[in-house]
């Protein structure tokens, strides 16, 4: 089971909690963390990464672990404490404007 | 009785607004999306309880939401904008070629007849239609496709498609605008289009008459003479009798004549209104007085409506899609500002007073005429 906690905006959107939890097939990676967070909550297509690209847009963030993972490549492992469900990944929309 | 819903979209959520006809004592309701920016909100005229709305915010982009209750609730319909084919490239502020992206929907306009069809204008210019209540979205690509796409270029705003008319009278015919490239007409139901930009003048082109390029603010027609247009233009308040084919100006006494809203009276078709802005460098109202120009004559010969409007010390704009008329039998006038003041008048004009003044930043104000 992945944990993510995703940011205020989404949950309003997806009429979700802060943390949700998702199984995730194979060793999760952002690909496939992001692609299961999206059939769980299809509202969210499009608000963290482009409908077609699939590039993140450019004010959100993945961090994990204490670490930034926002420009990792989308197929690489996530840390072994978010594949066991010890960490949650996060989803994090950048501090900017108002 | 007979009553109102002035719906308005603000910098940080939408706000619906109710009143009987007499139109003196309202009810609230919101902010719905609250922390989103509400480009547009409306409704369809075939079904009054059918909205509308553009939310969006720079971080988690796009999303349209759909109302079936007359804005009681809300559920987000479908967010994919995508331009037909490959996009190409349009001007960008340093005239070097750019790419086009889709950034947010600006404009939403429903069909006349079906709830179920709607169109968006949206930034980087283009019109989108959906025929299945939002849901999927499909882009007119013969707008950008026509030709001088590749020179417009994107005003202080961004390029945004924020007018689209519908002619009551041809179902095939739509008129849009765009800033800054200009106006645009299809005969055929939006397989092609044409700039109608003829007789605007812009000083700040390179070719003041060019085809296209014309920062257009706001087209408004009255539904009984689609053929009669009124624009307000970055600078100018310009009038066409002839679908857009050419245009003339009409600014008269105007004491400036750049703006952004313009709208006709419901039941006067030569009864217009404008809220003149001192100018493209300083966004707020000239002498610090919100005054609403009103001219029955279709232009040239301008009244201010100063009645329960700031007279001093005011510094707030009005934008493009924050103005609207209803339908009661005394004619309805809103408008909202960059304050977050909504103002009503039930006499076309000739009185005002808040119906709400504490809002964010006003983007946009509709109003449904209720049965």
């Amino acid at each position: 089971m992945i944990r993510v906690v995703i940011p205020a905006h989404l949950q309003t959107l997806a009429q979700a909690s802060r943390e949700v939890q998702l199984d995730v097939a194979g060793a999760p990676s952002l690909r496939s963390v992001l692609d299961a967070l999206e059939v769980s909550y299809p509202v969210l297509r499009g608000t963290i990464r482009d409908h077609v690209t699939h590039r993140r847009r450019p004010f959100v963030r993945f961090f994990a672990c204490e670490r930034d993972l926002s420009h990792e490549a989308p197929d690489a492992p996530l840390p072994d404490a978010v594949a066991n469900g010890a960490e949650p990944l996060l989803i994090v929309g950048a501090m900017a404007g108002g | 009785m007979s009553g109102v819903r002035v719906l308005v979209g603000t910098r940080k959520g939408a706000f619906v607004l109710t009143s009987d006809g007499k139109r003196r004592e309202w009810a609230i309701d919101g902010p719905h999306f609250a922390g989103w920016e509400i480009y547009h909100v409306k409704g369809s005229p075939a079904d009054p309880n059918r909205l509308y709305a553009s939310q969006s915010n720079g971080w988690f982009g796009q999303q349209i939401q759909r109302s079936d209750d007359g804005g009681k609730t809300w559920a987000p319909v479908g967010n994919q904008f995508v331009y037909d084919g490959v996009p190409g490239t349009h001007q960008w502020y340093d005239g070097t070629p750019h790419p086009w992206e889709f950034a947010r929907v600006w404009h939403l306009e429903p069909s006349l007849t079906d709830p179920d069809i709607v169109y968006a204008g949206v930034e980087d210019a283009a019109l989108f239609r959906s025929a299945d209540g939002g849901g999927t979205w499909h882009e007119l690509a013969g707008l950008r496709g026509h030709g001088s796409g590749p020179a417009w270029q994107p005003g202080a705003g961004g390029m945004c498609l924020h007018t689209i008319l519908l002619d009551p009278s041809d179902p095939k015919r739509i008129f849009v605008a765009i800033s800054a490239a200009g106006a645009f007409r299809t005969d055929d139901a939006g397989a092609t289009w044409r700039p109608i930009n003829a007789g605007l003048i812009s000083p700040q082109l390179p070719d003041p008459h060019a085809e296209v390029g014309h920062c257009v603010h706001r087209i408004a027609m009255h539904p009984s003479r689609p053929s009669v247009l009124f624009m307000q233009k970055h600078w100018d308040v310009m009038r066409s009798d002839d679908a857009g084919d050419s245009w003339h100006e009409i600014s008269g006494n105007l004491p400036s004549d750049f703006g952004f809203p313009i709208d006709v009276h419901a039941h006067e078709p030569e009864t217009l209104y404008v809220i003149p802005i001192k100018s493209d460098s300083e966004h707020f109202v000239p002498d610090s007085k919100l005054r609403v120009y009103r001219s029955r004559t279709g232009g040239n010969e301008w009244e201010p409506l100063t009645s329960g409007l700031p007279q001093r010390d005011c510094y707030v704009n009005v934008l493009r899609d924050a103005m609207a008329v209803d339908a009661l039998d005394s004619c309805g006038v809103y408008f909202g500002t960059t304050g977050g003041q909504v103002y009503a008048s039930p006499d076309a004009g000739d009185s005002w007073s808040p119906i709400v003044r504490d809002l964010p930043a006003v983007l946009s104000v509709e109003v449904q005429t209720l049965p």
